[in-house]
């Protein structure tokens, strides 16, 4: 089946204007390729994070990594860094159970980065090339990031001024100079090695490091396979501040299995995603390693998918979609297809970034779910691919089954828990 | 959980505010009315900072085992543990976030260490006159749910359970020792005795399902608590009631934003661009500790009254300009405090305008760096940077604010 590549041309900085030229031997940019990287440094932010200790006695004052990814990303907004004030978007949420965020975002639309690579094939060799992110402006970066396992380690230490030297792989944090949100901001793990937009153990468990140093609960990183609208084949993740749940924080959620090392998986139930739930772990490397082969899985199958990390580290969400593919076959609606919603992982978890006015005005519940549930993988789909995934998380499909069938039965005794609903209510149980 | 393991981050705040708070809108008689009640609950006041327990009644204290001292000013948050359900924080803090209440069973733990399950019901209660949260009630009936796990669990679910309808009754008549009051009990162990071995599983159980009557004990606790703060604050004329009575006003922030701007530890204040002569509506502690006067004094005033007689006026017409044109700002101004020793500061002052969910301008943030206090250490992040990391985190809160519409 061949399905159809957009040809785009190739962008290489928001700021370089369309016919100018790339500059043999110092191009004037200010990048991170080797013509301008030499001198260059930035701020380093180092932690040792490998067991935190988990359980926050209060509602815990901002922490240190916030104050400098709020901080910096201030500093570019006020520089005028961004194609727009993503604050100046109006946003809403739509009333309903599960509370979807719309926003109404025309300029991101107009101004983001193009695609350039094929949709269908989830492993794609870097390009050089095309875009990438050595090429942005030193200016977009706000910091390297790195968390040690290192038990020697004293804690953390910022470190206001390293050279960005190629021998050490650094990591970085860089402003999305097309903003969904306040503070969003993009994990870039070994920027320097070039690596191809796909999930390894070293890069998910930075980013999940990242998450519980955060360790803020609305603060999530979220990551997009190569076919579930990433839009750039460099590795990255993504990440901003929303100071309320996700949708899809809100679903429940029904108990599949644990591994050896104490990951929990369940999957999402009355939401219109399917999805698995990664939690727990002996350590947050067991957790992390089990979401990594599930995805390697994925990624090896052709399957896209997203993942989202909640809860300051401690939830990630497993998410395959085939949005790409069946908009290639012209399986989707043309209503769905007006919109122009890409479904990446925010939109996903519930946030619906929307570019024109009356999508906006008419958003609703279930035109939000409406639009998922055709992203979703079907249930015979989502059984098919679990499968492959516990095979390859080396949990045999033999015990799974067992657990969920002992669910099932379970479920069949009747039993309707009562539960005080948490929408809104006037009076409540007064 | 002991209180070991405190760390730097303890919520413990000026008691004296507390109780002060507490008494001006209930009067020093309600802690006696609210002793007598045989509920467990606590009380907290979202509009200090770290949302703190501002009351805590003796079967409270005798179910967790801690004494008055050791609860009033902690978050809520420190009686949860390693193994409480995460979905069910979530659940309370996003009600707290919506000014709405939550009945969901929760996982505590006493000064002991030993875990428990409890019914948490929790409501807002709202001040009559304004509209504002003034305090949320919390009542917990513990609960025992041992006959409800003697096989594998199902996680926490709406709709999923795999808890018979008649176990659950024949446990809760087992119970009757467990009918949410324990100030009858000589122990403060919740449990009747043959629970001891379950102990350790206890914290392993994904959920614990409370018995209709439990929810009804529940309900009922939290009316006899709300009835006592109504009738005190008739007393005091600073009325309170169950329901949002009305609107609340425009210049009354939501308590969820002023739990969030709680967060941020610096000196800040914010002003409303949009009332004459621009007031401040927000003004953090260390803007109070740097200035030395007390925040009824300072809400509702203009900035001016920190200028005084050698304050540059031409940089005063600055930032007049910059709020006008809507556009940030540093200016160095000479400031006057109120504190004991009346003495001026240099102040580094940074404007900025702050958009909420509308996209419009709501509010200015005014940001105070004391300017004998740029130390650069290697390890902190520069005064610049952190002055901004306010700005930032101002504008994350009142942008995510408007989940709370009134």
């Amino acid at each position: 089946m061949l399905l159809k590549i957009k040809r785009v041309p190739t962008v290489v900085s928001n700021y370089q204007k369309d016919d100018e030229t790339v500059e043999e031997g110092g191009c004037g940019r200010n990048c991170l390729s080797k013509c301008c990287i030499d001198g260059a440094t930035l701020p380093l932010y180092s932690c040792k994070n490998l067991n935190k200790s988990i359980g926050e006695k209060s509602e815990s004052p901002v922490k240190f990594l916030e104050s400098l990814v709020l901080g910096e990303w201030e500093d570019r907004f006020q520089r005028g860094l961004f194609r727009y004030d993503v604050t100046a978007c109006v946003t809403k949420v739509i009333p309903g159970k599960y509370g979807f965020i719309a926003q109404l975002n025309e300029g991101r639309h107009l101004k983001k980065r193009p695609t350039e690579f094929r949709v269908d094939k989830v492993l794609q060799p870097f390009d050089g090339n095309k875009f990438n992110f050595t090429k942005v402006g030193q200016e977009e970066l706000l910091f390297q990031f790195e968390a040690s396992n290192d038990d020697n380690d004293s804690g953390i230490q910022l470190f206001p001024s390293i050279p960005l030297d190629a021998d050490n792989s650094p990591s970085v944090v860089a402003i999305n100079v097309s903003p969904i949100e306040y503070g969003h901001v993009l994990l870039i793990p070994r920027v320097l090695d070039c690596l191809p937009q796909r999930i390894d153990q070293k890069s998910l468990l930075l980013a999940l490091q990242m998450a519980t140093e955060a360790a803020n609960p609305y603060f999530r990183l979220g990551y997009n396979s190569l076919g579930a609208f990433a839009t750039i084949n460099h590795l990255h993740f993504q990440a901003y501040y929303m100071a309320m749940q996700f949708p899809i924080e809100k679903a429940s959620s029904l108990k599949i299995t644990s591994t050896n090392d104490g990951v929990k998986i369940s999957k999402l139930l009355n939401y219109p995603v399917r999805g698995l739930l990664f939690e727990g772990g002996n350590s947050i490397k067991d957790l992390s390693d089990t979401v990594s082969d599930a995805s390697v899985c994925l990624q090896n199958n052709n399957i896209p998918f997203n993942i989202l990390i909640s809860d300051s580290g401690r939830q990630i969400f497993l998410l395959p979609q085939c949005y790409a593919e069946k908009q290639a076959l012209g399986e989707v609606c043309s209503e769905l297809l007006d919109t122009q919603v890409n479904p990446a992982v925010w939109e996903m978890s519930g946030h619906m970034v929307l570019k024109r006015k009356d999508d906006y005005e008419e958003a609703s519940e279930e035109k939000a779910w409406r639009l998922l549930a055709e992203v979703s993988l079907s249930e015979e789909r989502f059984k098919e691919v679990n499968t492959m995934i516990f095979e390859a998380i080396g949990l045999s499909s033999h015990e799974v089954a067992e657990e969920e069938e002992e669910e099932q039965s379970s479920m069949n005794n009747g039993f309707i828990r009562v539960h005080c609903p948490s929408v809104k209510e006037e009076e409540a149980c007064i | 959980m002991s209180l070991a393991e405190e760390s730097s981050d303890s919520v413990f705040t000026e008691k004296e505010e507390e109780e002060e708070s507490f008494n001006r809108r209930y009067t020093l008689w309600i802690k006696e009315a609210l002793d007598e009640l045989p509920h467990n609950f606590t009380i907290t006041d979202p509009f200090l900072s770290g949302h703190p327990i501002v009351f805590a009644s003796l079967g409270f204290l005798k179910m967790t085992g801690y004494s008055r001292a050791e609860v009033i000013g902690r978050n809520g948050k420190f009686f949860q543990g390693p193994k409480t359900n995460r979905r069910s924080i979530m659940e309370i803090r996003e009600a707290i976030r919506e000014e709405r209440s939550v009945q969901v069973s929760l996982l505590n733990y006493r000064k002991s260490g030993s875990p428990f399950w409890m019914l948490f019901h929790m409501i807002p209660v709202f001040g009559r006159d304004d509209g504002k949260v003034i305090n949320f009630v919390a009542v917990q009936v513990p609960i025992s749910g041992r006959d409800h796990h003697h096989r594998k669990l199902t996680s926490v679910g709406d709709d999923v359970s795999s808890l018979d309808h008649s176990e659950l009754v024949f446990g809760s008549c087992r119970r009757e020792v467990c009918f949410g009051n324990f100030v009858q009990h000589q122990d403060h162990r919740a449990l009747p005795v043959e629970c001891d071995d379950d102990e350790q599983g206890l914290e392993d159980w994904e959920y614990c399902e409370a018995s209709e009557s439990e929810k009804l004990r529940a309900a009922e606790a939290i009316n006899n608590v709300l009835s006592v703060l109504t009738r005190y604050s008739e007393l005091s004329g600073r009325l309170v009631c169950g329901k949002r009575c009305c609107l609340r006003g425009v210049d009354c922030l939501s308590s969820s934003l002023v739990i969030s701007l709680g967060r941020i530890k610096q000196s800040f204040v914010l002003t409303n661009p949009c009332i004459p002569d621009m007031p401040i509506i927000y003004a953090s502690d260390a803007f109070l500790t740097l200035t030395g006067y007390k925040r009824h004094e300072v809400l509702g005033q203009n900035c001016r009254f920190l200028s005084g007689v050698d304050t540059d006026s031409s940089v005063l017409y600055e930032m007049k300009e910059c709020i006008l044109k809507g556009q940030s700002c540093t200016v160095q101004i000479l400031n006057y405090s109120n504190r004991k020793d009346k003495s001026t500061f240099w102040n580094l002052l940074h404007i900025s305008p702050v958009r909420n969910a509308s996209g419009k301008t709501a509010y200015f943030v005014g940001v105070q760096v004391e300017a004998s206090c740029r130390n650069t250490e290697s390890k902190e992040l520069r005064p610049e940077t952190k002055q901004l990391s306010v700005v930032g985190a101002v504008r994350v809160a009142v942008r995510s604010s408007f989940m709370v519409t009134c």
